[in-house]
């Protein structure tokens, strides 16, 4: 408060800084004010400096990973390939036990048909069988089969006028005026965009399926075949479509070719009929399970915790959250024995690489220059290399072994298996990891004096003493930097584990890495990968706690 | 000499050498005996082996031929953290993971010493440098004094009678080293401790110790308490390293008792103790102390030898006025009068006559 007396004393043109006893700058402002500005002016520039670093990570970084998560909950395929479906299951109730009804099969029809056309439905199936294993295969039969669906009618639409074959008259029929001009000007000379396909107006009140499947039809034509829709036959799809808009009373018809629709109408009543529900329950009587209908519900959503329960060996049933079933789960044994095995690697380093750190820091320079290089030799060497070398270290014909018998410390029969299990591994992932610890603590080590020891010994501590009580907890924060470098790196760790872990010794990685690139299930891969990037962080957290991440010293 | 008594004394070097590579010799035949409660001082330019010295003290060098003795036991063969000696390093070597207290408390620890106790002393080793309210402070948290002061206690702390502290002031501004300087004789005397002090700054040495030996070349060039150092020096190493000092070199022409002549480069003779010459006709080196040299012509002794000297240069520096001049063609001869209200002040170009006792004028080696 001495300030403040201070300020109304100097400062009296500025009330109210004199009173709130805010220190002022030579031009009068706050002294916090322009302190601030100036901070703001260094942040700015610093800013700058590491801007092409940021733009770099964050496009390569950060994007990837953002990416990621968004995979692990991104389920928009079901809802995109079968939006009716969908629409028509929301009011289905799953514990029914029946099937749905079939205004439902109608959709399922609609939403296949274009998703077949659109050779979606494979996609789809694929993604639903992560869920229920069959509907990879259901899809796909269906698909098959769903062209044939409607060509009852469409042989009956032909038969009954000639004009049907036409493409021309679908176009008349549903198509607005105002598109058919600008499509037959595209048409003469092919260039620039086609006129997006727009529906004649008021055609969707009198026909409405006919309108939508039309519409579908057109989109599909113009955007992925390129062609023209007048040129086109419709696909059976809008015959079955018309059809029903025939035959289902609704609006008058009041627009071009009132007759041939007339005609149809009529005509209609009497045509062959095709059950679509029979039909599809045809193409494969999985259709008839009420099982496959409540997964597809289950999934609708646009976002799921589905591949997450399913990282965590549980899954999202139409009842709710469940545990798998036993032999199904693998990814808690997984994440344990990932850690696990981090843990041991981690461990193995600092006990071999402290003595080796403290021989560094206390070597004459010329000795430590060399025993620093023969610490960095394994980064001049290729991973694989390495890797493939321990293969042949540790196989059981290999030379590990050859000398153990040799020296008739194993007998021939009882070799010992060191490869493709977790000692393997562990081995393995532990020589190639040791410069990320021993780096760490010989910069920290370098920084203790020696001078510390000696007065510890002057003081009166044996050696060991000496060493425990000064040396060791000034050298604890080497041991943290160099303990978080080696276990994230190794909790990551992927081609060591790939080549020398056999079934034992394989990392979680190893199984990310199978569902990105075999099983191409990339939602449950980004999910394990987020799981493991939330471990690490909260493993990184809790050492923040314990040990302190101020601790943590690189030199 | 005093170094020549090894019966009695508390710590003894005896013909101690020690080389770090086989080929040069760091401290070459030390002779060195110091009684119990003695404060000694090692002086010496930067790698005239002072550090090594302690440090074969401490245990944390060996020598490589010698005996040092401990209370007149030998000590070589005995570890460092046997010895029982306290220590105050240069960079004070304070532990930074510990607090103050823990530092403190660290050799009563490792010496088992209940806990009760160990409280006491600590307290009492902190009141002691005045830092009582400091225990709970970590050392990066005081400021180069304070950590000064705790490095002098948790060398005290557990009652050692021998104390050795290399350049411990060395990382202090000037005021804070003299305060420093005054606390650590005063302790070190109320104490009774044995002390053995290294340090390169020649007014530290002079003003703290009861003996100082200057250290040159790995060995021990002079051995006495502080006035003798500066108004005797034995040779011309300690005369030059103690204090300011004019040489005028010339050659011993004869030598009477204490005292001889010697002819100066440029002819003239003057007389001069004979402390460490060769002989006559050997060449010398004459150290006069600026402040011993007269210009006053009545306040010269009668039949003192004059030289003429021309003033290049007068300083006024406040007590004292500092005068260089040309003598026997030396353009470095300084010399320091008193400001006293009849004391002429000289003025450059002025041709004058010097002169002092010939005890004052040390002939020592070339
Ligand atoms: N550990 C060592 N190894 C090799 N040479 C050393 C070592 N310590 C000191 N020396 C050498 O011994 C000489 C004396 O050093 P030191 O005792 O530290 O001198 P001072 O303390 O008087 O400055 C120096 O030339 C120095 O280079
Ligand atoms: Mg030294």
């Amino acid at each position: 408060m001495t300030d403040s007396s201070f300020q109304t004393g100097t400062q009296v043109g500025d009330e109210t800084d004199s009173q709130t006893g805010l220190m002022l700058a030579a031009d009068g402002t706050p002294l916090k004010r322009s302190l601030a500005r100036a901070l703001r002016r260094q942040k700015v520039r610093a800013l700058l400096l590491i801007a092409p670093l940021l733009l770099f990570v964050m496009l390569t970084f950060i994007a990837p990973i953002a990416d990621m998560l968004f995979r692990s909950v991104e389920n928009q395929i079901v809802s995109e390939t079968l939006p009716r479906t969908v629409a028509k299951l929301d009011e289905w109730d799953a514990d029914t036990g029946v099937e749905p009804g079939i205004e439902t099969f109608e959709a399922l029809y609609v939403d296949l048909f274009v998703a077949a056309e659109r050779k979606l439905h494979t996609r789809l199936g694929t993604r639903l069988n992560y869920e229920m294993t069959g509907v990879s295969s259901l899809f796909r039969k269906t698909g098959r089969r769903l062209d044939d669906f409607g060509e009852v009618y469409e042989d009956q639409f032909n038969a009954l006028n000639a004009a049907w074959k036409d493409p021309k008259t679908w176009v008349a029929l549903l198509a607005a005026p105002g598109w058919t001009t600008a499509q037959a000007d595209w048409a003469k000379t092919k260039k620039g965009a086609e006129p997006a396909f727009e529906l004649r107006p008021g055609v969707a009140m009198m026909l409405p399926r006919t309108a939508e499947a039309y519409s579908e039809f057109a989109k599909f034509i113009q955007e992925v075949d390129q062609d023209s829709p007048t040129d086109e036959d419709p696909w059976t799809l809008v015959h079955t479509a018309l059809y029903m808009d025939l035959t289902t009373p609704g609006a008058a018809y009041s627009g071009p070719m009132p007759d041939l629709i007339a005609e149809a109408r009529t005509a209609a009543v009497n045509f062959t009929k095709f059950d679509l529900k029979q039909g599809f329950l045809d193409a494969d009587k999985d259709w008839a399970d009420p099982q496959v209908w409540a997964t597809i519900k289950t999934y609708a959503p646009k976002y799921t915790p589905g591949y997450f329960l399913n990282a965590a060996d549980m899954q999202l049933t139409p009842d709710g959250i469940e545990a798998r079933p036993e032999n199904e789960q693998i990814y808690g044994l997984l994440f344990k024995r990932t850690i696990f095995m981090s843990i041991t690697i981690t461990l193995s380093c600092i006990m071999l690489g402290y003595p080796v750190a403290w021989l560094l820091a206390n070597l004459p320079m010329r000795t430590a220059n060399l025993l620093m290089i023969l610490v960095l030799l394994p980064f001049w060497t290729s991973l694989l290399v390495r890797t493939s070398a321990w293969k042949v270290m540790l196989q059981q014909q290999g030379v590990i072994n050859d000398v153990l018998v040799w020296l008739h410390i194993v007998s021939d029969d009882s070799r010992l298996i060191m490869i493709n299990n977790q000692f393997g591994t562990i081995v393995a992932m532990t020589h190639i990891l040791l410069p990320f610890m021993i780096l760490p603590l010989y910069s920290v080590m370098q920084t203790i004096q020696p001078t510390y020891l000696r007065a510890a010994k002057s003081l009166g501590a044996t050696n060991w003493t000496a060493f425990w009580r000064v040396y060791f907890p000034q050298s604890v924060p080497g041991i943290g930097a160099g303990s978080i470098l080696v276990f994230i790196l190794a909790i990551g760790y992927y081609i060591t584990p790939e080549i020398v872990g056999g079934t034992t010794g394989t990392f979680i990685s190893n199984r990310i890495a199978y569902h990105i690139s075999s099983s191409l299930n990339w939602g449950l891969g980004a999910a394990l990968g987020a799981i493991l990037l939330a471990a690490v962080l909260i493993l990184y957290w809790a050492y923040d706690k314990i040990v302190g991440i101020d601790n943590v010293k690189l030199g | 000499m005093a170094d020549g008594n090894t019966s009695d004394a508390f710590v003894a070097f005896e013909r101690v050498q020690k080389s770090y590579d086989g080929e040069t010799l760091v401290v070459k035949d030390l002779n060195l005996a110091l009684p119990k409660g003695e404060f000694l001082t090692m002086l010496g330019p930067s790698g005239s082996g002072k550090t090594t010295c302690l440090m074969m003290l401490a245990g944390f060098e060996t020598a490589t031929h010698g005996e040092i003795l401990l209370d007149g036991k030998p000590i070589n063969n005995i570890p460092p953290h046997k010895r029982g000696i306290g220590m105050v390093f240069q960079n004070y070597a304070l532990f930074p993971h510990m607090t103050v207290a823990e530092n403190l408390a660290f050799p009563l620890e490792v010496r088992k010493i209940g806990k009760s106790d160990r409280e006491a002393k600590v307290k009492r080793a902190l009141d002691m440098v005045q830092m009582g309210d400091f225990g709970g402070r970590r050392p990066a948290q005081l400021s180069g004094g304070q950590q000064q002061r705790i490095a002098l206690a948790r060398a005290l702390v557990f009652e050692p009678e021998l104390v050795l502290m290399d350049e411990p002031l060395g990382a202090l501004d000037k005021q804070l080293r003299e305060h420093m300087q005054f606390e650590i004789t005063n302790l070190a005397h109320s104490l009774g401790i044995t002390t053995v002090y290294v340090t390169h700054d020649q007014t530290e040495a002079l003003t703290m110790s009861d003996r100082v030996a200057v250290f040159d070349d790995g060995r021990i060039q002079q051995l006495a308490p502080p006035d003798q150092l500066y108004e005797s020096p034995q040779n011309s190493f300690v005369a030059q390293f103690i204090g300011e000092n004019n040489t005028l070199s010339g050659i011993v022409t004869a030598v009477d008792g204490e005292l001889c002549n010697v002819t100066l480069d440029d002819g003239e003779t003057i007389v001069a103790k004979a402390v460490n010459i060769a002989g006559v006709g050997e060449r010398t080196q004459v150290s006069i102390r600026p402040e011993r040299v007269e210009y006053n012509k009545e306040r010269m002794a009668e039949g003192v030898h004059t030289l003429h000297a021309e003033v290049l240069e007068f300083i006024y520096m406040g007590d004292i006025f500092r005068t260089r001049l040309r003598v026997a063609g030396k353009e470095d001869f300084i010399i320091k009068t008193r400001n006293a209200p009849d004391q002429v002040r000289l003025r450059r170009g002025d041709k004058i006559e010097i002169g002092w006792l010939p005890t004052d004028c040390h002939a020592l080696d070339a």
